[in-house]
């Protein structure tokens, strides 16, 4: 690959085009997994559309984590297929599924601590002439035309999460929700055809998840890429998801839109532990929350 | 004017040992693994050297060596020119056990890889004791020849040898240095902070880690052949772990781990310290003093200066092209 083919643009993506709008871009067969005795996934099946930014809820427990290890290529799974435009991507390991298009962040951001945000960014793209343990003796001047194009993207990505003013900071140095920026960050610097992001908000305020969001939404909106998100704040799956996939014990138990699933029965029940009018009830309160407080249908309702 | 030639012979030995940091360097210092068998390294480079230069010793002496290279000799080349090529099979066969090594460990969890080297570190070391016929057992091998020894007299060798050391080490500071600085080095530094999100970034860590294994491993094995020609002796207890593995470690925690220059300083101060107690007054001259003195440097860099005397450097970006 010459520096040529590397796009400047962080954010300029094609997506389109492989699939036609019908055909899902992540298929999920029959998939299961078992953790010695512990199913974790039970002959779970789902399909994400291209272009959506599909949610990914259930209680705590539910398999939402696995599901994302399985599909990223962390870990093996028991039996089950999953197809990626196209491609069957299980048994896949996990840089393997990065190079067919799938990037992930993780739950508890896994910034580089003691490299620099920007080193944290620049370390991303694909096919780097630079990482062949040779080219420095033998071809340097390979590498640094190349390296001059993705320390501009990788700026140019900084100023889009509004981080370009640290590029030069350890990630150690980092508050939670930068470093939640930095992974989005490191996943644009990818130019990948669909991201899973595993809680984006967990643990960032409110103020930050708005800006949090709203990135992810543009990203979405001015790269038609897939995303996937696995959230438990209700009021970034209420405004960023559709359709919202529902998941419990391991398996699909709806998928809808968000007022849809709200709405349901089932969900709640898996949510809360209990059915009937009380539960109604529950629904209303959940359905009508719009004030910007943490309305956290998994983890505080669950637990009460 | 002796005091000339003891410094040079002190500056031929921290010298290798700064090689030997060198390497451990690129595996812990940069990619985070964790070898705690230098001496393995050490002793196949050092042997492969021996055994590829040295002629074999009178039989009545040694009744039970066979194999004794003397290549030099028996290919016509010249030992001086036969010196670069120990150099090389030196790094050659370290870098090939350590490719195997690697193969087998570094795909599982870091502590197989503390475990598998220091086993392999001591299994070379029994090897060379004990297979005689391979390298001459306990009695080890003498007459290592000298690289350019025709050209001065044996008082000046050492002076001689110092100038080569240093070439040398100049050398795979540079190399080591470039590997490093570039995005390959930027993998290694990613995967010894976090290697799911460095595969999670698309980097076959496994890949990575054998290359820098290997590096790492080969620059060993430099350092152990020029031991051979610089000692001009080895038998296996000079690869005993305090003096081969341990103090390597020590260099680098003090001088800066991650960081090539605080590495050549930690090998320097350290084996200054461990080769200076020897002048001091008799009455305070005990040998364990010595010990004492390089614990408690580590334990004063430890507390003071977490990071060593000069830690890694933060790689700030030059500010737009």
């Amino acid at each position: 690959m010459t520096s040529s083919q590397i796009d400047n643009n962080p954010i300029r993506q094609s997506t389109g085009g492989q699939t036609a709008d019908s055909q899902p871009i992540l298929e999920v067969r029959d998939l299961v997994k078992d953790f010695g005795g512990v199913r974790a996934v039970d002959h779970c099946s789902l399909d994400v559309m291209p272009g959506t930014i599909t949610g990914l809820i259930g209680p705590n427990g539910a398999g939402k984590t696995t599901l994302f290890n399985l599909i990223s290529g962390f870990h093996k799974l028991t039996a089950g297929t999953i197809t990626f435009l196209g491609k069957r991507i299980d048994g896949m390991e996990a840089h393997e599924t990065f190079h067919a298009g799938l990037v992930r962040t993780f739950q508890i951001p896994r910034e580089f601590k003691y490299m620099t945000v920007l080193e944290n960014l620049m370390l991303v793209p694909a096919n780097q002439e630079g990482e062949r343990i040779w080219a420095s003796w033998f071809t340097p001047w390979r590498i640094a035309p190349q390296e001059r194009a993705i320390e501009r993207q990788a700026l140019e990505t900084l100023e889009f999460l509004n981080l370009d003013h640290l590029k030069d900071e350890y990630a150690a140095n980092l508050s939670g929700g930068q470093k939640k920026l930095l992974e989005l960050g490191r996943t644009l610097m990818a130019k990948p055809k669909m991201i899973l992001l595993d809680e984006p908000s967990a643990g960032v305020s409110p103020a930050l998840t708005d800006l949090l969001m709203e990135d992810i939404r543009r990203t979405q909106e001015e790269t038609g890429i897939t995303i996937l998100i696995i959230e438990h704040n209700m009021r970034v799956v209420m405004s960023l998801c559709d359709p919202v996939i529902v998941l419990s014990e391991g398996r699909k138990l709806m998928e809808g839109t968000p007022e849809e699933v709200q709405r349901d029965e089932e969900v709640l029940r898996a949510y809360l532990g209990f059915s009937g009018e009380a539960s109604a009830a529950a629904g209303e309160n959940t359905a009508h929350e719009t004030a910007p407080n943490e309305a956290e249908f998994g983890e505080t309702k669950a637990g009460a | 004017m002796d005091i000339i030639y003891f410094l040079a012979g002190f500056g031929i030995l921290a010298g290798i040992y700064g090689v030997f940091t060198l390497g451990l360097n690129v595996h812990w210092g940069y990619t985070g693994l964790f070898n705690i068998g230098v001496a393995g390294f050490f002793a196949l480079g050092a042997y492969t050297a021996a055994l590829l230069t040295t002629a074999p010793p009178s039989p009545e002496l040694f009744e039970d060596f066979v194999f004794g290279g003397n290549l030099a000799n028996t290919l016509q080349l010249g030992i001086d020119l036969w010196f670069f090529v120990a150099l090389a099979c030196a790094a050659i066969v370290s870098g090939v056990v350590a490719l195997v090594v690697g193969a087998i460990t570094l795909r599982l969890r870091d502590d197989y890889l503390a475990i598998s080297t220091l086993g392999i570190a001591e299994s070379v070391r029994l090897m060379f004791l004990n297979e005689k016929w391979l390298a001459n057992g306990s009695r080890g091998l003498s007459d290592i020849p000298k690289f350019l020894g025709d050209f001065v007299t044996p008082k000046q060798y050492d002076l001689l040898y110092f100038a080569v050391v240093i070439i040398v080490l100049a050398a795979l500071y540079f190399v080591i240095q470039r590997a490093i600085n570039s995005p390959w080095g930027r993998v290694l530094r990613a995967i010894r902070e976090d290697e799911e999100a460095t595969a999670a970034a698309g980097k076959n860590v496994f890949r990575f880690k054998l290359q820098a294994f290997i590096l790492g491993a080969a620059v060993m094995g430099i350092g152990g052949a020029l031991y051979a020609h610089g000692f001009r002796y080895v038998d296996p207890m000079v690869f005993d772990p305090l003096l081969a593995t341990f103090i390597v470690w020590v260099m680098l925690m003090v001088g800066g781990s991650g960081n090539n220059l605080g590495a050549l300083m930690g090998a320097f101060i350290v084996w200054g310290i461990w080769s200076g107690t020897q002048f001091l007054p008799p009455e305070i001259n005990n040998p364990n003093l010595r010990f004492f003195l390089i614990g408690f440097l580590l334990v004063l860099v430890i507390m003071l200066r977490p990071n060593g005397m000069i830690g890694e450097r933060r790689r700030v970006s030059e500010g737009g092209t």
